[in-house]
């Protein structure tokens, strides 16, 4: 059991670095003769690229990969693959290919490698993709997840900064799930709250994206480790603002008691940090504001679509058993980017939760 | 008193975790604890609870990777720190408080009992015209006397209720002062409801 505990040293997307900081990094390296064929890069903050090879394919490539924020080295296998697996999907794609993504400390008991491996690779299979290789390196700290490959056709591209005036948000599963991760490490969190995290975390977001193939989607990103506000912040891409209407916003009920009790991530004060001068709070409760900035390990869709599709789309989306919320409303650019409220009726989505 | 948190080298949330430990040592009659941590995130954490708990912070950098952070918790604060049960107001972050008016005698307030009669008239009435409306509206004893046949409040409570407002009257007062078959607004209820009632609002009003 010893053994376990330095297994998970605080992990998932939680690791991630800061936004801030890695903007500052990625402006100055140096840029190529721009590929016609390159339809997706990393200038339009999009997590995966997207390579046009023909006239009705493009490849979508991804890489996602991060250390241990369980205890369960097979439930930390499928939680890093639906992670990594979850950006071809944001995309519009489909996964054809994945390679493993290893680091292990050469001491620790292989069988611990193994069980991560079999739960990302069960996951790759429920993806409908081909699990063809990997690469291994013996480090400090375990870490693991995929590269990815997927296809897509280039009509059919979701960028991430797609949205119109008037469109409406998705949002496909619920949030908290860092800061359930965060209490489980110091022993603080129900063994329920994990439960359903784990259940979130591993729930791919091929099941979201194929309702998502029968309507126009303007503009689709997933929710990890920015938090949900990182990530609107970067859909809104400085043209357009977002009214948030908080009470309508899927959470893990838990994860509220927990932000309550300050349980939280230097990852969620860093998004804090980020995002907070495009923001406003009305009325929101502290514990709230600290949900909607907690990072997300295998967060869910994000989703920009016309006010006529949203709720159809949604309809599908919960048909398929996801707690869906229309959780805000896009507009033309004003003074405050990104406006939250409490609107709407949160005992709702806590009932969703409970349901299933 | 003055208590010491070394967190260097810890990650969030452990530094909060160990400072809310000693706070809790500190008991009733509060004090200060210096926290030493390792970068300036924890720092933000640290002073973010402080604020929400309303205790005095203010942090240094030391050092390069050393910033001390200075909380006082005031008398009675640490206790509060243990005992805040955030239930009521985090399941419904921002909604409705629950709020019941206990009503236990047919006047409003003590002295006069004349005046009071016309208090309690004005007082129901008044909360029709209210922008928030309690829940639940409990009336027992006396009170009982207000929901039955030749009351003066009829009219109001049956507004109330119209407008989503539980009225509820005790079966056993109703019963002592023979009004059983007099009810005339709401629902009869029994002593495990008005416990139930009581214990679970937000806020009791009693007029």
């Amino acid at each position: 059991m010893e053994k376990k505990i330095v297994f998970c040293k605080g992990g998932g997307c939680t690791a991630k670095l800061g936004a801030g900081v890695l903007d500052r990094v990625l402006s100055r390296l140096p840029k190529g003769p721009k590929d016609p064929g390159l339809l997706i890069g990393y200038d339009s903050k999009d997590d995966a690229a997207v390579y046009q090879l023909t006239e009705d394919t493009a490849i979508v490539q991804t890489l996602d990969f991060f250390p241990p924020m369980v205890k369960d080295p097979y439930i930390f296998g499928k939680i890093a693959a639906t992670n990594a697996l979850s950006d071809v999907y944001a995309m519009g794609g489909t996964v054809k290919t994945a390679l493993n993504i290893v680091c292990f400390p050469e001491s620790m008991d292989l069988n611990i490698l193994g069980e991560i491996m079999r739960g990302g690779a069960e996951k790759v299979l429920e993806a409908g993709g081909i699990l063809a290789g990997g690469h291994s390196i013996a480090d400090a700290d375990v870490k693991y997840g995929l590269s990815v490959t997927g296809v897509v056709h280039p009509g059919r591209i979701y960028p991430n900064n797609g949205g119109r005036a008037g469109d409406l948000l998705i949002l496909t599963k619920p949030l908290g799930v860092g800061i359930i991760c965060t209490a489980d490490r110091v022993e603080e969190a129900s063994q329920e709250a994990m439960d359903t995290a784990v259940r979130w975390m591993t729930t791919l977001n091929k099941y979201a994206a194929e309702c998502c193939q029968n309507y126009p989607i303007h503009a689709c990103t997933d929710v990890t480790g920015f938090g949900f506000l990182g990530h609107l912040h970067e859909m809104l891409d400085g043209k357009l603002s977002c009214h948030v209407h908080a009470g309508q916003i899927p959470v893990i009920p838990e994860a509220l008691d927990y932000a309550e009790e300050f349980l939280l991530t230097a990852a969620g004060q860093r998004n804090r940090n980020h995002v907070s001068p495009f923001l406003e709070f009305q009325g929101v409760p502290f514990a709230m504001e600290e949900v909607l900035f907690d990072p997300q390990t295998a967060g869910g869709l994000l989703i920009a679509l016309s006010p006529e599709e949203a709720p159809k789309l949604l309809a599908d989306l919960r048909d398929v058993g996801l707690p869906a919320r229309i959780v805000g409303e896009l507009t033309q650019r004003e003074e405050i980017e990104i406006t939250v409220t409490m609107d709407g009726n949160e005992t709702e989505n806590l009932e969703v939760l409970e349901h299933d | 008193m003055i208590k010491h948190v070394n967190a260097m080298g810890d990650t969030c949330p452990v530094p909060v975790v160990k400072t809310k430990n000693v706070i809790k040592e500190l008991g009733d009659q509060g004090g200060v604890v210096e926290i030493l941590v390792d970068n300036e995130i924890s720092v933000q954490n640290l002073t973010k609870m402080a604020n929400q708990k309303g205790y005095g912070v203010r942090s240094e950098k030391l050092a390069e990777n050393q910033f001390q952070v200075i909380m006082e918790v005031g008398e009675g604060a640490a206790q509060q720190a243990d005992d805040d049960a955030p239930e009521t107001c985090l399941v419904t972050p921002g909604g409705k408080k629950n709020v019941v008016v206990a009503v236990t005698a047919p006047w409003m307030g003590a002295g006069n009992e004349e005046l009071g009669a016309v208090l309690i008239k004005g007082f129901l009435f008044a909360l029709t015209q209210q922008d928030t409306l309690p829940t639940t509206i409990l009336f027992y004893n006396g009170g009982a006397t207000l929901t039955t046949e030749g009351s003066a409040s009829l009219e109001d409570l049956k507004s109330l209720e119209a407008l989503g407002v539980e009225i509820l009257t005790c079966g056993t007062c109703l019963n002592y002062y023979g009004l059983t078959d007099k009810l005339r607004v709401g629902e009869v209820t029994n002593m495990y409801t008005i416990a139930e009632k009581l214990l679970g609002a937000d806020l009791v009003v009693k007029p």
